[in-house]
């Protein structure tokens, strides 16, 4: 009894820091609509600057003096960071901000490995807080007492903020209706930067207050981002009185779930937000969202399948792209493999954004079960390639059919969180799951059959299935199921006042999506010959985004040319550099700045900019009729 | 046989206020019904709840003698319910005849097919609804380049592929210049008129509703004051008082008989 006492105040001290980064991505939420992805980076920017100043200048003052300041300063980052990025960017789909502050996270990850090298840091102990007290005959540091009463304070701050500041009862106002706010002559913009900076403020000081308790690593911005969205998730975005009760029991399930699971304790924290989900979609204490903003895919330009020169043009494409194996050596082809392989992993994931207005920021987690499921019948069953490139994906399948029906009740960022964080779990699934997946040392030995053993064998094998399903999944867009989805993501309400089921249809593009996402990433296990949990982690998602949004959300084609586009600067980058993440993350917010519709929307654009004939007779008569 | 549309003691609060009480009527077959009221009178309210957009506190809803209780509006629309929305409610990423194909897929049961170009099907029963509702001509255009009138009448289109009994039509004509008001209110008592569909229709504009409603019904604070032809609602004093005024501006014109 005594002690899951002590284990529940332990939760409670843990509970403090998830709810001040959680806290602050509500609020910037709230006002901006922004989801920051980057707060994870400003978490951990916090505890970096944190322990600088306080390795620099020690004493109580200095301490907590440095702690401030280090979430001030951090503070100032994030004010900039929103001035020169996310400015820009207010008005483009959400997806776009996702992405942009993903890429900011990105780059920082390698700054801190710059700056602060690649070592743990150990920062000092908190001044008067350094020592232990007995409670029902077990210890307690002081310092997480101190981070227990730290919690309400912050959120009794915060009302007061909100409930007897002019600012605050701006930013509520703001959080209400944005325009009103605008129109009633409240400078907009020195108001978003200071709730941002705000949140960022929170975050940072979250990150800097856990110097005394844990070590300081460059991988904490993501392990806290994905805990802090299933904070988030079930509290309800924009609330920070759900922020606090969620960061509890998301702290206390973890505490205790490592007591009854200890292999896999997210587990229990999933099992509880997918009950929070289905009960109230919109979290335990925020609003439904009344009108969801414009899907990712929206289109102005109606598709059309390809025409009959079209289509000769794509089979003389890939006639030329089979011709390489006769022209090519050995490491081409297999860097042209993988990047045949991204086609496919890009092109279902395309399916789902574009056609469905599903934007995942967790397919991975299929391209990684299908990955894990290959390897599994090759490791346990003794399957032949073949057969475990059939089966495999169906694991990808498996899993697209239990998370996605979870996920399709949600919609936009919801939606995005979610995937992002059932991603997160099948990939701590195959981390902590050593007797089965091998954990971090992964499955070895998953080589594929001797006709495809060479590369140029395995490249014709990658170049047939990504035709094939490139093929496939061109067809079902202009099916009638990819007609129906399209409708779905345009206006649900109109698509329901039609007979349409939304949910079941976007759940069947997710399953879909997923299978060849699994597709895939089997494929993938035997050109690796190997499979690791980091073919699931957040990188292998985003790299997913970011070859859509550069071929274009708005385009049918776009997937391919931004795969092949995106994976060769990324195999080229790798080789140069080895801060590939610094420039990959450049890169993807100069995509996000200059090209919001991607390489193929910005090509259709200019080719629209001259219209054709007859074009203009038809909009004449149509002004005639109008008038 | 039972009415088409039988509307019994339907109630609905929100928090403290009552948005509807206790509202009874009935739509036959062929009937342009309007219901009008002031502003927060309920009648959005009680229209969503007619096709399962809003579930009711009590009271029940027949559609041809059947209790839509509990159904979804995609599966009140599988009963024969047709419905356009105050603000239009389209698919902006495809053509203007695309929009009625989808429905049509979707009134065939053949939506969920993955083979076959979407594009080719239904065409020829898509271009007979965009001909009876005048966008012949618009057919291959973006949706969403539509002026706002064509976007009613494509609508209207769409709402008609599931070959409806019953129209249920939200503020149809509002946002529309008045000669485009007139057009769209008598193409759509000609089609119902034709095709033996009820009509129920909200709508504020008094000449479109006097001069197409075959019964006018009155909603205020929530309940029915009164239900009648045009000309006996127009001359009932409690609907004078509260909605209509005391202006003598629709006698005037109406004794005249606009005929647009």
């Amino acid at each position: 009894m005594e002690f899951l006492l002590v284990q529940a105040l332990s939760g409670l001290a843990s509970a403090a820091s998830l709810f001040l980064v959680a806290s602050g991505l509500s609020i910037i939420f709230g006002v901006t609509r922004i989801v920051n992805f980057a707060h994870g980076a400003f978490y951990m920017l916090g505890a970096y600057v944190a322990y600088t100043l306080t390795t620099r200048f020690a004493g109580p003052f200095g301490f907590w003096g440095a702690i401030v300041a280090a979430a001030i300063i951090v503070a100032l980052l994030g004010a900039l960071m929103e001035m020169v990025l996310l400015r820009r960017i207010y008005q483009a789909p959400e997806l776009f901000q996702l992405l942009a502050t993903f890429g900011v996270t990105l780059m920082v990850q390698d700054l801190v490995v710059v700056i602060w090298g690649p070592e743990d840091l150990l920062g000092p102990r908190a001044p008067g807080f350094t020592g232990a007290i007995s409670l029902f005959g077990r210890m307690v540091p002081t310092y997480d007492l101190f981070m227990m009463t730290l919690g309400p304070v912050v959120l009794g701050i915060l009302w007061l903020l909100f409930h007897k500041t002019r600012w605050g009862v701006l930013v509520r106002a703001a959080t209400q209706d944005r325009e009103m706010v605008a129109a009633l002559g409240v400078n907009q913009k020195w108001l978003f930067t200071g709730v941002f900076a705000l949140g960022v403020f929170l975050a940072a000081l979250g990150g800097a207050l856990q110097i005394p308790r844990t070590t300081v690593t460059h991988a904490m911005d993501l392990s806290i981002i994905v805990e802090v969205f299933v904070v988030v998730v079930i509290g309800g975005l924009g609330s920070v009185f759900g922020a606090f009760v969620a960061a509890i029991i998301v702290a206390e399930l973890n505490a205790f779930g490592i007591l009854i699971l200890p292999q896999i304790s997210l587990i229990t924290v999933f099992l509880v937000m997918a009950v929070v989900l289905v009960v109230r979609p919109w979290g335990l204490f925020g609003k439904p969202e009344s009108a969801p903003r414009a899907a990712a895919g929206l289109t102005i330009r109606p598709w059309r399948p390809f025409t009959q020169v079209e289509r000769a043009g794509v089979a003389l494409v890939v006639v030329a792209v089979a011709a390489l194996p006769f022209f090519l050596g050995n490491y081409a082809l297999t860097v042209g493999a993988e990047i045949l392989i991204y086609v496919l992993f890009a092109a279902s994931l395309h399916f789902m954004m574009t056609v469905g207005g599903l934007a995942s920021f967790g397919h991975a987690a299929y391209f990684g079960l299908g990955a894990y499921g290959a390897a599994f019948l090759v490791k346990y069953m003794g399957a032949p390639m073949e057969a475990a490139l059939i089966v495999g994906p169906l694991l990808g399948l498996a899993g697209a059919v239990l998370f996605g029906w979870f996920c399709v009740r949600l919609s936009g960022v919801y939606f995005a969180m979610l995937t992002l964080a059932f991603a997160q779990i099948a990939w701590s699934i195959a981390f902590q799951w050593v007797d089965v997946t091998g954990g971090d040392n992964g499955l070895l030995g998953i080589w594929p059959a001797t006709w495809a053993s060479r590369p140029a064998g395995f490249f014709w094998l990658a170049l047939g299935i990504a035709v094939v399903g490139v093929g496939v999944l061109r067809m079902l867009v202009f099916s009638p199921f990819g007609y129906g989805l399209r409708a779905v993501r345009d206006s649900a309400l109109r698509s329901e006042a039609i007979g349409l089921n939304r949910q079941r249809m976007q759940w069947a593009a997710f399953i879909v999506a997923g299978t060849f996402a699994g597709l895939a990433g089997a494929l993938f296990a035997f050109l690796k010959g190997s499979v690791f949990p980091d073919y699931m982690a957040i990188p292998t998602s985003v790299d997913g985004l970011v070859m859509v949004l550069l071929g274009g959300v708005e385009t049918v084609s776009g997937a391919v040319v931004g795969a092949v586009l995106y994976k060769a600067l990324a195999i080229w980058l790798m080789s140069q550099t080895d801060l590939s993440k610094l420039v990959l993350g450049g890169v993807i917010v100069v995509i996000v700045l200059a090209f919001p519709k991607g390489v193929v929307g910005f090509i259709e654009d200019l080719r629209h900019r001259w219209p054709r004939k007859g074009n203009g007779a038809t909009v004449g008569a149509t002004k005639a009729e109008a008038a | 046989m039972s009415p088409l549309l039988e509307v019994k003691d339907l109630m609905k609060s929100y928090g403290g206020v009552h948005a509807v009480r206790g509202v009874s009527f009935t739509v036959e077959a062929g009937q342009m019904l309007a219901l009008i009221g002031p502003n927060g009178a309920g009648k959005s309210t009680c229209f969503n709840m007619l096709n399962g957009q809003i579930p009711p506190d009590a009271g029940t809803v027949l559609i041809e003698g059947r209790d839509i209780k509990g159904l979804p509006p995609r599966a009140v629309w599988r009963l024969g319910v047709g419905r356009t929305f105050q603000i239009t409610a389209t698919f902006a990423s495809m053509t203007v005849r695309e929009n009625v194909q989808v429905a049509l897929l979707s009134f065939h049961g053949r939506i969920s097919r993955v083979f076959g170009f979407a594009g080719a099907a239904c065409r020829a029963e898509a271009d007979a609804l965009l001909a009876l509702v005048g966008l012949t001509t618009q057919a291959e255009r973006p949706c969403g380049e539509l002026a706002y009138g064509d976007l009613k009448r494509l609508e209207l289109a769409v709402a008609l592929a599931n070959e409806p009994r019953l129209l249920l039509m939200d503020e149809p004509t509002a946002g529309m210049a008045p000669r485009e008001r007139v057009e769209l209110m008598r193409l759509t008592a000609e089609i119902a008129r034709a095709k033996g569909i009820g009509v129920l229709f909200t709508e504020h504009d008094m000449d479109v509703v006097f001069e197409h409603a075959d019964e006018v019904m009155v909603l205020n604070r929530g309940q029915l004051i009164a239900r009648g032809t045009p000309a006996e609602v127009r001359r009932d004093p409690q609907v004078r008082a509260i909605y209509l005024g005391e202006g003598l501006l629709y006698d005037a014109r109406h004794r005249e008989g606009t005929a647009a």
